[in-house]
């Protein structure tokens, strides 16, 4: 397991800023885009000023607004025009608008997830596909995205576009002094942009890409498909006619490192079988069978030259793995809990759901109440010729609309909660806890998710508290993150406390309403700065308690010590919550009393 | 402005299970639907847009708005019914069609709503028909469908069940055909579906990316001569996909010739005990499926190893819920025919 070859220099985090926004200025649309995570600030500014200035006054570059409607992003009834008119006249959405240019997406990490999806079906056709208001018509929309990521590690975007978006740059440790003289010439992107159609690449080229894919644990096949079309695109910057070693290891530090799911066994490799690629996942599902005409039926037996190049693909990228991620990946036994990759292990993104769109009804605008005006319309419609001569006195307006002609749009503001689970993972009886803990977790899942209800995980040990689960309805998530976690180490109570507290900070923003559930013995040893001091901790425990009760949420501590005794006890009194000693913490009864919680609230 | 270029369906390399369930809902559309489940980046819509070039072309009321079909007076729509009583109806071949629901469609479009431009511009009231009406006869798509708004999802539901839709909205009374085949497509990450539109699709399959690497390198190579010449690659593909149009076009010939033995019957009931799917549902498809793929195969009768390869995907959205079963509902319904139809031969 171990990654004993000498990974290569890691070049800047500037450097590949910079090359990134040169093979967006060529086509950005062929790559997807990209995700930037960085802060509001002159660096994030200064790189999108550069972009902006790469890809020319031709291209539309659109950034969203924070909250847009589907009506903007898609198009829909422009009523300024069709009340003019007297017929239906479409207003374009910002998708269409953004044809061969750029949509930005700023706090990309709040976008709700339907205007998520629609980006991502635009991404994936070329094309808007509008069917409201009474219009049925497909625009052309070629456009390259680009996320900016401000998320914390409560906070993640969607996985649904990064997964399209070729490069994923994290700005964050980039100070603006590094930067000042270091910015990307335009000279080459418009000569690049005539020569990318041509550019060409070998079979051990795309080989190597796609092994590199698997070596890393990506399962998403876009990845090596973008990250050959950025090597392609490398290659028409540098002026030439065919993708190169240097073109596609560049690929694979932009596209492959940051989608890392683990690491690649770079030196076992040359004694294994050339098959050791193809096994590296075991899994129950059906090969699938290579059909189709002109597929090559060679046998898996690779070229000495696809070797080599393969091998240092997986070299370049294995320089830019993140550092953090490494160590996790280590710890988990060479494979990430989460099929996210990139620093993102396990950290997907907590909802926010305002209500979604559920028809329209009768009624008159209010503050707060949207006006349908489709709907408006059509009611006032049928009546015009009758009004009209019905009309005494006034002007004569070209729509006659009565008080009872009158729609609005409804949203469902259905109260959603979420469960959080903070589980102690310290100590000997982790094993037993998660495991209840998981059952409770799956239990609750499979009652409420007609109700649409979440579930979080959060565990705690060693180290500090780890967000293992954001908010989901997902079963197959909640399985996945959960069957990854490790038991035993201290236990830094204080640190799981903060943690759930931002979290249900996090989850009342995005409309949900928390409920925390701690299963600990309440007997924390680790303080805040990571020391083993018993005393300390307990008293930091206490004081994190505390804000839990100012801030108001609903929490329930289930003591799960062998002998349930004060601590736990004083901590639930502390917390405000309820304390329920369940020393034989079984998954039945923590589902039964975690719903009745629930509901006596709701 | 014209649809843009499809991948084509042959092309797609491996993913039989998905190929198999989308021709098996062309030569019967009675199976009911068909479901796509895969993580992101498994080219699930790929599979199901591709499908429309493959579909033969279908005998249709010319200017009828729901393209009712003429053979049958039973399902018209109300002016099909009218105008059949002034004379006979002339008829034209139409492509089969396959709709697009898109995500953020208004409940308007779907349904179907007063035509504004007519009632504003002239003051008539006229019906402009939705999707729904568009679909009528062929098949209805939703990419994302685990994200779809709850009130278009009662819709379909309701819509689905009946094969009529019924619409009372600005004064408008109507009701017309709409019979399509369900087909929805989501990753199960973005959250589940509710078990009343589940129940709609007859067969779900659960897609993967493929492992091996040959495989991987030929979806990546073909996609990316797609993307780059798609004229040239469609044009490449045309011949294949013609190929699999007619053996489409001679498995529904024959498909009413297909036998069920009992013997069939039985050990498709005793899999559906075993696995406890509720009510008769996963048994009528399971049988269904079977014959789709027992025609599609030139077989004469329905059989074991038809069973075997339909089981999977007709099934396993109709288990019981058992969260603390850790294995997925694939490997359940693995087991189950293992044990009543014995191993893989």
């Amino acid at each position: 397991m171990m990654a004993s070859a000498a990974p290569r220099s890691r070049p800047d985090v500037w450097t590949d800023a910079v090359l990134a926004l040169r093979i967006l200025a060529v086509d950005a649309a062929a790559v997807g885009g990209a995700v930037l995570r960085a802060g509001h600030g002159p660096v994030r500014d200064l790189w999108l000023e550069q972009l902006r200035g790469l890809v020319g006054p031709a291209a539309p570059v659109r950034r969203l607004p924070a909250q847009i409607t589907e009506e903007r992003l898609l198009g829909g009834l422009d009523l300024a025009a069709t009340l003019s008119q007297g017929r239906p006249i479409l207003q374009r959405g910002v998708l269409a608008a953004s044809d061969h240019g750029l949509v930005v997406v700023p706090m990309a990490e709040r976008l709700d997830r339907g205007i998520a999806a629609r980006i991502a079906a635009t991404l994936d056709t070329g094309e808007v596909c509008v069917e409201r208001d009474g219009f049925s018509v497909r625009e052309s929309a070629h456009v390259g995205v680009l996320l900016l990521d401000e998320g914390t590690d409560e906070q993640q975007p969607l996985p649904v576009l990064p997964d399209r978006l070729a490069i994923w740059l994290d700005l964050r440790t980039v100070a603006l002094s590094e930067i000042q003289d270091r910015m990307p010439q335009a000279g080459s992107v418009a000569a690049a942009r005539q020569r990318l159609p041509t550019v060409r690449y070998s079979d051990d080229a795309l080989l190597a890409l796609v092994t590199a894919a698997v070596e890393f644990g990506i399962e998403s096949l876009r990845a090596p498909l973008l990250a050959l079309q950025v090597a392609r695109t490398l290659a028409a910057l540098d002026d030439r006619g065919s993708v190169e070693e240097e073109d596609l290891c560049t690929a694979a530090r932009l596209v492959l490192g940051p989608r890392a799911t683990r690491i690649a066994a770079q030196e076992d490799r040359e004694e294994e079988s050339t098959d050791a690629a193809s096994s590296a996942e075991p899994s129950a599902g059906d090969r699938s069978q290579a059909a189709g005409p002109d597929l090559p039926s060679e046998p898996a037996e690779q070229s000495a030259g696809a070797k080599e190049l393969a091998e240092q693909v997986i070299a370049a990228a294995h320089a830019v793995i993140p550092a953090d991620l490494l160590a996790r990946l280590g710890a988990a036994g060479g494979r990430a809990p989460v099929g996210v990759g990139g620093g993102r292990v396990g950290m997907l993104r907590t909802s926010l759901r305002r209500g979604r769109p559920a028809g329209v009804r009768k009624g008159l605008p209010r503050p707060g109440i949207r006006l349908s005006v489709i709907d408006t319309l059509r009611a006032a419609a049928p009546w015009q010729r009758l009004r009209r001569a019905q009309r005494v006195g006034g002007h004569a307006a070209r729509l006659q609309l009565r008080a009872e002609d009158f729609h609005v749009r409804r949203y469902q503001q259905r109260s959603e909660t979420v469960t959080v689970f903070i589980v102690d993972a310290s100590g000997s009886a982790a094993i037993h806890r998660l495991a209840e803990a998981k059952g409770a977790v799956e239990l609750i899942l499979a009652q409420c998710y007609v109700r649409r209800d979440r579930v979080a995980v959060i565990a705690f040990r060693n180290k500090g508290a780890e967000v293992l689960l954001p908010p989901t309805r997902s079963l197959v998530r909640a399985r996945r993150s959960l069957a990854a976690l490790a038991g035993g180490g201290g236990t830094p109570l204080a640190a799981a406390i903060h943690a759930a507290n931002r979290m249900a900070d996090a989850s009342q923003r995005a409309g949900l309403t928390p409920t925390l559930v701690f299963l600990t013995d309440g007997r924390g040893n680790l303080t805040l700065s990571g020391m083993g001091n018993r005393a300390v901790a307990e008293q930091e425990a206490r004081a994190a308690a505390r804000t839990l009760r100012s801030a108001g949420w609903r929490s329930i501590l289930i003591d799960t010590s062998p002998r349930p005794g004060p601590t736990g006890y004083a901590l639930a009194g502390e917390m405000g919550g309820v304390y329920l000693p369940l020393p034989h913490a079984d998954s039945v009864q923590m589902s039964r009393a975690v719903q009745r919680l629930s509901e006596s609230a709701a | 402005m014209a649809q843009a270029l499809v991948f084509p369906f042959s092309a797609i390399v491996g993913q039989e299970q998905i190929k198999q369930a989308l021709v098996s809902a062309a030569v019967d559309p009675g199976i009911g639907g068909v479901l796509v489940f895969g993580t992101r980046g498994t080219g699930k819509s790929t599979a199901i847009r591709a499908l429309a070039a493959l579909l033969p072309k279908m005998r249709a009321v010319r200017d009828c708005r729901y393209s009712c079909d003429p053979d049958t007076p039973a399902a018209w729509c109300d002016d099909c019914q009218e105008r059949a009583k002034n004379g006979s109806l002339r008829q034209h071949a139409v492509a089969v069609p396959v709709v697009d629901l898109p995500l953020g469609a208004t409940e308007d479009r779907v349904v179907g709503a007063l035509d504004l431009e007519r009632a504003l511009s002239q003051g008539t009231k006229l019906f402009a028909p939705g999707l729904l009406a568009k679909a009528n006869r062929g098949f209805l798509y939703i990419d994302e469908v685990n994200l779809l708004e709850d009130h278009l999802v009662d819709l379909l539901i309701d819509v689905a069940a009946s094969g009529f839709n019924v619409v009372e909205r600005e004064g408008l009374s109507v009701r017309h055909p709409a019979r399509f085949v369900l087909i929805g497509s989501g990753n199960p990450e973005e959250g589940e579906l509710r078990p009343q539109l589940l129940d709609r699709f007859g067969l779900s399959v659960d897609v993967k990316t493929p492992e091996d690497i040959d495989a991987r390198v030929e979806v990546v190579r073909r996609r990316d001569q797609f993307e780059r010449d798609p004229v040239a690659f469609v044009g490449a593909w045309r011949r294949h996909d013609a190929i699999l149009q007619r053996r489409i076009l001679a498995a529904r010939k024959r498909l009413p010739l297909v036998q069920v033995p009992d013997a069939t019957l039985q050990l498709a009931a005793r899999l559906c005990m075993n696995l406890g799917t509720d009510g008769l549902r996963g048994e009528l498809t399971l049988v269904r499926a079977a014959r789709a793929l027992a025609s599609v195969q030139g077989e004469r009768s329905v059989g074991a190893a038809q069973l075997r390869c339909v089981a999977a995907s007709a099934l396993r959205h109709r288990l019981r819920r058992n969260p603390l079963d850790e294995s997925d509902a694939s490997e359940r319904v693995a087991r189950a025919v293992s044990e009543v139809l014995g191993p893989d031969p």
